[in-house]
C-alpha cells in the first residue's frame, strides 16, 4: 500500500523581517487523496504552493497543520520509500553515473554485486548504456535527468515525487522523456505525484490532474483523465498523436480555462 | 601577480620565469651592494654570499649538534605530525559544524576566541602538557594550522547545494554518509584552499614550536645561532625555512588546481 493522503494540510512560512509583516500562507487547507499506483499531476500558477506540497510528502517540509500520510503512516522525514526527482537533477557531481545510481542501494547496505545488477538494469531501461563511468557534467541535461530518474527507480520506491522534472530540458528532449515516463509508468507502476506548470504534460502523463490556485494555495479542481486515456489507448500512441486527439484538446482547453481564472484578470 | 606586472597581457611562461629571476637578482644584488659598501657591519647584516657560505658549511659540518639537513628532517617530522593532526581534527570538526547548527552554536564561541591567540602563546603550556620532545612542538604547530582547516571545511559545507543533501536524505543516507559522501567532496575545493593557508601558518609556527626543543630542528638551530651571535647562520636558517615553505605551498597549489579541475571548476 502506498496511498498518499493530504488531510486539510496548511503550510505557513514565518517571514521574519518581511516588510509586509506577518506570515506567508503558502498552502491553506488542501486535501488530496492519491490511490496506490495512481499518477497525479499538480498544475497551478507559480506561488500556489505545489512544490511545497511535494516537499511535505517527501518529508523535507512539515505541514503547519493537518496531516500528510503515506501508506497510512504520517510522514515524519525523508526516506527511501519516497524517491524525489528534482527539477535541477541534484546528481552528485563527484560521483560517476554508476555511483549516482547505486547510491541509494549502498545506503541500504546492498552488496556490490546486487548494486551492479541494478545499475545495469536501469542503464539499459533509461537508454544510458556506455555512460556508467561518465561524470554528470559530461552528459547533456536530458541524460542527466535520466540518471536522476534511474537513481530514484533503483531503490524501488513505492512512491515517486517529481518536481517539474522536465522543466529544465529543451522541448525535444522533454517530449522524449515524457514518452519514456509513460512507458516506465506502464511497465513498473508507482504512486506518482508529479508537479508541472505545463498543461500538456499534465494531461498526457497523469491519471488525474489537480489544479491549484494561489493566495493561499488551494485545490480548485480535480480532473479525471484516466477514463479517456484507457478508452482511447493513449499509452500505446506517440505523444504527437495523442495531442491531436479531440479528447486531448478538449481536456487541455478545459484545464487552461481553469488555470487562467487562477491567474486573475491579467489574461483578459 | 606576475601577469599583473606585465600589464595583463598574456606572457609566455619563459618570460614570466625571467621576470621572477630578475626580481631575485635585484633583491640579492642590492643586499650584496649594501653589505659590500660598508654602510652596515657584517655583524649587523651579513651579505648573501656569506649566508650561502654558512648554509653550505652547515650541510657538511654539524652546527648545534646536527647538519642543516638533519635539522630540517626533525622540523619536517614535527611539522608533518602537527599539520596532519590539524587536518584530521579540523576538517571533520568544520564539516560537522556546517551540518549541525547545535554543534556550531556550542563550538563557535570557544573556537572563535581561541583562534586569535597566536601559536607562540601556547609554547609554555605545550611544553608543560606534552613535553619538549615531539609532543610540545607538535601542539604548537597544531594550534597554528587548525583554524583554516576548521573555517574552510565549515564554509565549504555551508556552500554545498542544499538540493544534494536533500537528495541524499531521500535516498536513505545516514548523517555519517551525508557528511562523508556529500559534504566532504562538496566542500573539497574550499578545504584544499584552506589546507594551503593552514600549511603556511603551521610552518610559520615552527620557530615558536622549536623554542622549547632541546635537541635538533631548524628553529632550534636558529635560536642557538642567535644566542651565540652568529648572524649568517641565523639568516641561513631563515632562508631554509623560507625555501621549504615555498616548496610546500607550490605542492599544495598543485593539489588545489587538481581538485578544481577534477570538480569541473577550473
Amino acid at each position: 500500500m502506498s496511498r498518499i493522503v493530504f488531510e486539510n494540510v496548511t503550510k505557513t512560512f514565518n517571514r521574519a523581517g518581511n516588510r509586509a509583516g506577518g506570515d506567508f500562507v503558502a498552502i491553506g487547507g488542501v486535501s488530496i487523496d492519491i490511490a496506490e499506483k495512481q499518477f497525479v499531476a499538480v498544475i497551478g500558477p507559480s506561488g500556489c504552493g505545489k512544490t511545497t506540497l511535494l516537499r511535505m510528502a517527501a518529508g523535507l517540509e512539515a505541514p503547519s497543520s493537518g496531516r500528510v500520510t503515506v501508506a497510512g503512516r504520517p510522514v515524519a522525514g525523508p526516506g527511501p520509500d519516497r524517491a524525489v526527482v528534482f527539477q535541477q537533477f541534484a546528481l552528485f557531481p563527484w560521483k560517476t553515473v554508476r555511483e549516482n545510481i547505486a547510491f541509494g542501494l549502498k545506503c541500504r547496505g546492498e552488496s556490490a554485486a546486487a548494486r551492479e545488477r541494478a545499475v545495469q538494469r536501469y542503464l539499459t531501461l533509461m537508454g544510458l548504456e556506455g555512460t556508467a563511468d561518465s561524470y554528470p557534467h559530461q552528459l547533456s541535461g536530458g541524460m542527466q535527468q535520466r540518471v536522476a530518474i534511474a537513481r530514484s527507480y533503483a531503490i524501488d520506491p513505492a512512491v515517486l515525487l517529481m518536481d517539474e522534472p522536465f522543466g529544465a530540458l529543451d522541448a525535444q528532449t522533454r517530449t522524449m522523456m515524457q514518452e519514456e515516463l509513460v512507458r516506465l509508468a506502464r511497465t513498473s507502476p508507482r504512486t506518482v505525484l508529479f508537479i508541472t506548470h505545463s498543461v500538456d504534460e499534465a494531461v498526457y502523463l497523469a491519471d488525474r490532474v489537480v489544479v491549484m490556485g494561489r493566495n493561499p494555495g488551494r485545490v480548485v479542481a480535480v480532473v479525471d483523465i484516466d477514463a479517456v486515456r484507457q478508452r482511447e489507448g493513449w499509452a500505446a500512441r506517440s505523444i504527437d498523436d495523442v495531442m491531436e486527439l479531440p479528447s486531448f484538446t478538449h481536456l487541455r482547453s478545459g484545464l487552461w480555462r481553469m488555470l487562467r481564472e487562477q491567474l486573475g484578470g491579467r489574461s483578459e | 601577480m606576475a601577469a599583473a606586472l606585465t600589464g595583463g597581457r598574456k606572457a609566455a611562461p619563459s618570460e614570466l620565469a625571467l621576470w621572477s629571476l630578475a626580481g631575485a637578482v635585484v633583491f640579492l644584488g642590492s643586499w650584496q651592494l649594501v653589505t659590500a659598501s660598508g654602510l652596515v657591519s657584517p655583524r649587523q647584516l651579513p651579505g648573501p654570499l656569506a649566508v650561502l657560505g654558512a648554509a653550505w658549511t652547515m650541510t657538511l659540518q654539524p652546527y648545534a649538534g646536527s647538519t642543516l639537513q638533519t635539522h630540517l628532517f626533525y622540523s619536517l617530522q614535527r611539522y608533518g605530525f602537527g599539520f596532519g593532526l590539524a587536518v584530521l581534527v579540523g576538517v571533520p570538526l568544520g564539516l560537522v559544524m556546517g551540518r549541525f547548527r547545535l554543534v556550531d552554536d556550542i563550538v563557535a564561541p570557544v573556537f572563535e576566541s581561541l583562534r586569535f591567540v597566536a601559536p607562540l602563546a601556547w609554547v609554555p603550556f605545550a611544553a608543560l602538557w606534552f613535553g619538549t620532545g615531539i609532543g610540545g612542538p607538535v601542539m604548537v604547530i597544531f594550534t597554528g594550522a587548525l583554524p583554516p582547516c576548521v573555517i574552510n571545511a565549515y564554509r565549504g559545507a555551508k556552500l554545498v547545494e542544499p538540493r544534494l543533501i536533500e537528495a541524499a536524505q531521500t535516498l536513505g543516507a545516514s548523517e555519517f554518509r551525508i557528511i562523508r559522501e556529500v559534504l566532504l567532496p562538496g566542500a573539497l575545493p574550499s578545504i584544499v584552499a584552506g589546507l594551503r593557508v593552514s600549511a603556511g601558518l603551521g610552518w610559520q609556527s615552527l620557530i615558536g614550536a622549536e623554542l622549547i626543543v632541546a635537541a635538533a630542528g631548524i628553529g632550534y638551530a636558529m635560536t642557538q645561532a642567535q644566542l651565540t651571535i652568529a648572524p649568517s647562520i641565523v639568516i641561513a636558517c631563515m632562508l631554509a625555512i623560507g625555501v621549504i615553505g615555498y616548496l610546500i605551498d607550490i605542492a599544495l597549489r598543485g593539489a588545489e588546481r587538481a581538485v578544481r579541475r577534477r570538480w569541473g571548476q577550473a
